[in-house]
């Protein structure tokens, strides 16, 4: 009873990101009005963690298991990636190890910088 | 048989699980990173596919039920977000900062390399939404007049690419600090990656959802800008 109750809050939520993201005529997902939404529900104490934590834990760590029809459909968009596969390939990998040093790098920077001066 | 697997409503889920469940198996068993149980899920289910024949169609209908759990599932990161919120509010300059020089970096480098490769404009504008979560990526892709499908395989390699690489990046890259950690991953991998970050820890996961937040909403703006530039 008790989970049933949180997924239909999570739900619900889902619901009103959909609902925006229908009448709002941006590129941004469901999902991230839904989140943002939450957020603030939980933050402005309207809502209490113990009322979704069950239910939305065990989506949370099942969430990587979500993603295999989506790399499954790899296959399905073979036809049009294969005149550009080479250069795609690269593109790929070489930005997304870039993005990952460049950001972790800055944040390690900035954050150890900010801590130093807290200690001093 | 054939028959029998063009049939069956629950053969695919059973694949997906079943494949994954496998991938945690041979994990432990192991101790390697690239036995990923995401990455061996995928592998073996496009095996059984290409082996017995079994049309994507028929696959992607029966595994819906895990993507449709997807938006409820990507939601819920306002949990670990709200659980690590004081880590939000004490580091907000250095995660704005971290963020926007990720994207910037996502964007530039896409121009560098495609220019080199000589690539057409709608090539390049496919893949400038390389390193965000597959919903804004796709809408983002559409709207800038790229292909979608190569888009939506682009976003997920990268993905797995994160997913695999996350700790390695971090060990090479000298990236110790758990919300630098969080960051570097949930800017270049989004949400797949953030699944390895919450494995590192809750406040990993949490930065990194909220990277992707943040990441997503700048590169609509600097997508936006960068497509006029090939």
């Amino acid at each position: 009873m008790k989970y049933i109750k949180q997924f239909f809050i999570i739900l619900a939520f889902s619901l009103a990101g959909e609902l925006t993201h229908y009448l709002v005529p941006l590129p941004v997902p469901a999902s991230i009005y839904g989140l943002v939404y939450l957020v603030i529900a939980l933050k402005s104490g309207r809502l209490a963690c113990q009322s979704i934590e069950g239910a939305g834990d065990f989506l949370v760590e099942i969430m990587p298991l979500m993603f295999v029809p989506a790399g499954v459909g790899l296959m399905a968009s073979w036809g049009a990636l294969r005149s550009v596969l080479v250069p795609v390939c690269v593109i790929t990998a070489v930005s997304t190890v870039l993005v990952f040093a460049v950001t972790g790098k800055l944040a390690q920077w900035l954050l150890t910088r900010s801590e130093v001066k807290s200690h001093e | 048989m054939s028959e029998f697997s063009a049939l069956s409503a629950y053969l695919p889920l059973a694949l997906c699980i079943g494949f994954y469940l496998l991938g945690i198996w041979l994990k432990k068993k192991l101790h390697n990173d690239l036995c990923n149980p995401l990455l061996i899920s995928i592998l073996l289910c496009m095996a059984f596919l290409a082996l017995t024949g079994m049309d994507y169609e028929v696959f992607a209908a029966g595994a819906k039920p895990l993507s449709t759990l997807l938006t409820p599932a990507t939601i819920c990161l306002a949990l670990p977000l709200y659980r690590q919120w004081h880590y939000l509010q004490k580091h907000t300059g250095a995660i704005l900062c971290a963020a926007a020089a990720g994207v910037l970096t996502s964007l530039g480098c896409v121009l560098v390399l495609s220019a080199l490769f000589g690539l057409e404009h709608n090539v390049y504008v496919t893949l400038l939404p390389k390193s965000i979560t597959t919903a804004i990526g796709m809408g983002l892709a559409e709207e800038l007049g790229g292909i979608v499908t190569i888009t939506v395989a682009v976003i997920v390699v990268t993905g797995i690419l994160g997913n695999l690489f996350a700790t390695t990046l971090c060990r090479w890259f000298g990236i110790t600090h758990p919300v630098a950690k969080g960051l570097a991953i949930g800017t270049s991998a989004h949400a797949v990656g953030t699944a390895k970050a919450m494995e590192l820890g809750e406040v990993e996961g949490a930065i990194s959802s909220l990277a992707i937040v943040i990441a997503g909403l700048l590169t609509v703006v600097g997508a936006s800008v960068f497509a006029q530039f090939v």
